[in-house]
Order: C-alpha cells, then structure tokens, then sequence
C-alpha cells in the first residue's frame, strides 16, 4: 500500500464515513443545540448582571465581582467537573448536557457582564446628565441613551468570547454528552480508525469556520475604539 | 449545608490530596513553561507570514488561522493523540499536549500581534529603513517592540487563557493538576479535592483577572 492509500485508509474511508454520517449529524444537532441555549441564557444573563451592577448597590457589586473573576479564573473543564460529580452527592441529580449547558452559560454570562460594564463605563457622563436633565428617568437614561451606545462598542470583543465559549461545548465529551467530540471518539474506538475523528473535526469547521469568519468582520465593522 | 460541606470542602480529605494536587501543580508548571513561550514565539511567526509579500502565502496563512481557531482545542488534542497513531505517530501526552496547544495557541497569539502590528504607523518602519537599518532590524528593534507595548493587556488575557486550557490536558491522561484532582475524586467520591485544585488555579489566576479587569475598565473609559 503506497502512502497516499494509507493516508486515505486511516482519515478518509469510505466505508467508515457512510456508516459513522449519522452519528456525526446528531452530535452536530447536539451541539448547535447547546450552543444557542448557552448563548442566549449567558448573554441575558450577563447583561442583567451589568444592569444591576450600575444601580451601584456596594454589596450587590461585590458579589457580582467576585462571581465574575472565579467565573473567569476557573478553567471551565474544573467547573464541570465539580458541578458534574458534586450535585448528585448533596441530592441534585442533572442530565449531563443540563449540567454543560449551565457551566458554559455561568461562564460567558461573566465574561459578557465585564464587557458590557465596561461598554456601560465607557459612554461619557454627559450623556447621563443631558439625558436625565431632559426628564427621563434613571431606567429610561439606561434603556434609551446609554445601552444602545455601551452595546455598539461591545460586539466584537463580545462576539470573540462568545465564539471561544462555545467551542467548549467539546468538553461535554468528558461527562457523556452525546456531542460531536463524543460521537467521534466512540466511532473511533469501535472502528479502531482515525476517519471518525476526522469527520468530527470537519464538521467543527463546517460549523465554525463561517463563524470565525463572521467575527473577524464584525470586528472591523464595529472596531473597538481604545483611548 | 453539611452535606454540602462534607462533599466540597471537607478538610480532611483535601489534605490527604494536597501532596498528589501540589505534583500534579508542578506538570501544570510544566506545561505553562512549554506551551506559553511555544505559542509566543510560533504566534510572532504567524503574524510576520500574514504579513508576506506574496499573496499565497498571505491566503494559507490567513486559511491555517480560521481553520484552528475553529476547531476546539481539546478536539485538536484528542485528533492528535488519538488519530494520528493510525497514522504511524504515537507521542507522549506532553509531545501531544504540545503540539495541539502550539497550533491552537499561535493562531490567536498571531491574531493579537498582527492588531499590534497593525497599529504601528508605516512612518516607524520607514524612517527605521531610512537611518539604514535592514528590514529585519527595522522590524526587530522598531516595529514589533511598539507593537507588543500596544497588544500587551491582550496578550496578557490571551495566556490567562493558555493556563486554563492546560487543564484539557488531564483528558490525554497528563498528570498535571486536574488529573491528579479528579483521580483523587474518584479514590475518595467526594469533589473537595476537585474544589482543592479549583483553590489553586485561583491564587494562581485571580490577581491577573482582577488586573486586568481593572485596565479594560480604564481602557474602555
């Protein structure tokens, strides 16, 4: 067997496509699936918590705080893990794909509150003061003047960290998420072959490669003004 | 409450895992030693190729940075420590962890030098060429250490980042912290050791966030 038929032996046969297709879509399914859940639960999420945090009440703020930088300090494989393994123990049994889905919101759910905080920060004090002093109120300062400016400037970092959240949806293969990572490496281990990985790993382009795409000129559309 | 307590911070057992956590800390070490400057360095080279003069070299570049910015790191882990032994290259978890984080890590590292590069006015480079320094020189001693000044919160958060993927190598069987963490979790079924590690990655960890949470504040204002 020359090199080139080896090399379409191990990442590329046919046979091993046909019969693994289906699985790779589901897990594909799954995690387009997850994916969108955690997208809207942990941008909601996170910009509520922004929202609080600019009524400015200390001991909500430090609470927030502190939730947002171990949000972002802990890998979130340790995360997983933890919540995985440790609910059942104290009575609170989740499906594994509840439990990922809950770790990853948590996760970009910090990440987007400091971005829009910072988005929140960066729109100019008068813009408060001229508002206010037209007679809206505190709220419809918020919604009307200042969100719309802060989430302008907030969409390409906001974009980026979203995009890098959600490709650890991966990690779900770890607790038994039927995802495309762990369809692919079950297929693997049945075949003895490395064409499923390969498949899981094209069909992680097919899904993020138009998305990376998209964030990158995103980024120059709404670029991220620095002083 | 108890039981809650007894299942994440039960004393007791976080010390009978603290000597396997703390070996497992030094791969993690380890790891960082490898991967950080390993990423760095093969970034610094993506970003100069994207900037070639030939324009193929431009498209495969530009190509090779989407295509592993999109697939998942820990994916690219297990393709390379599970699928290419079919292919007749069996490496050790470090060599896989390595390699894996090494193409990963340089395309967002690249992507960060090519903004610094980016914002560095073309009259540096020209005036630096004008005084007789060489292209290279002019890049080396003019043009990358401006840019690096200007991307520097970005290549900080960007190795925050880097620490906390090491934690994927546990996956491969790498006996850095998580892994050590999670065997003793399953010797003892109880998460504290877990919770223990968890501790640990945030002493490490939070000092840089809070840092650099408080200059994304400054730079956004």
């Amino acid at each position: 067997m020359d090199n080139g038929t080896l090399f379409l032996d191990t990442f590329f046969k046919p046979e091993l496509i046909v019969r693994y297709l289906p699985d790779i879509l589901n897990g594909m399914a799954v995690t387009v699936e997850i994916a969108v859940l955690m997208v809207i639960a942990g941008i909601s999420f996170g910009l509520a918590l922004a929202l609080v945090r600019s009524l400015r009440s200390r001991l909500v703020n430090i609470s927030i705080v502190i939730f947002v930088d171990v949000a972002r300090a802990l890998p979130p494989l340790v995360l997983v893990l933890i919540v995985y393994f440790g609910l059942p123990n104290v009575g609170i049994l989740l499906p594994s794909y509840v439990v990922l889905w809950l770790v990853l919101s948590l996760i970009l759910a910090a990440f987007a509150e400091e971005i829009f905080w910072a988005g929140i920060l960066s729109v100019r004090e008068g813009q408060w003061e001229a508002a206010r002093s037209t007679g809206l109120t505190y709220s419809q300062t918020l919604l009307h003047v200042i969100l719309p400016q802060a989430v302008r400037l907030t969409i390409p970092p906001l974009t980026n960290r979203t995009i890098a959240i959600t490709k650890n949806t991966a990690l779900g293969t770890v607790i038994g998420v039927p995802e495309i990572l762990n369809q692919a490496t079950t297929a693997e281990s049945f075949s003895f072959n490395a064409t499923p990985l390969m498949m899981g790993a094209i069909a992680y382009l097919l899904l993020f490669v138009p998305v990376v795409a998209a964030g990158r000129y995103i980024e120059t559309r709404f670029a991220w003004r620095r002083a | 409450m108890d039981a809650i307590i007894r299942q994440f911070f039960n004393i007791d057992i976080m010390v009978q895992a603290a000597p396997l956590i703390f070996r497992g800390l030094g791969m993690t070490l380890l790891v960082c030693a490898a991967v950080v400057p390993l990423g760095l360095a093969g970034g610094l080279m993506v970003a100069l190729a994207g900037r070639a003069h030939a324009r193929g070299i431009r498209f495969i570049v530009a190509l090779l940075i989407d295509i592993f910015r999109a697939v998942p790191p820990l994916v690219l882990l297990i393709f390379v420590h599970a699928g290419l032994p079919f292919a007749g290259l069996r490496l050790s978890p470090f060599a896989s962890v390595c390699v894996a984080f090494f193409l990963n890590n340089s395309a967002y590292y690249g992507e960060i030098y090519r903004a610094g590069l980016d914002s560095v006015g073309a009259g540096q480079r020209e005036a630096a060429r004008s005084t007789g320094l060489t292209a290279w020189q002019a890049m080396a001693y003019v043009v990358i250490p401006q840019a690096v000044r200007n991307v520097l919160p970005d290549l900080v958060s960007n190795t925050v980042e880097v620490v906390k993927l090491t934690s994927l190598a546990s996956v491969v069987a790498l006996p850095e912290m998580l892994y050590s963490a999670d065997m003793a979790r399953s010797l003892t079924y109880n998460s504290s050791p877990i919770v223990l590690a968890a501790l640990v990655y945030l002493a490490l960890l939070w000092p840089v966030v809070r840092m650099m949470s408080r200059l994304e504040h400054r730079l956004g204002g």
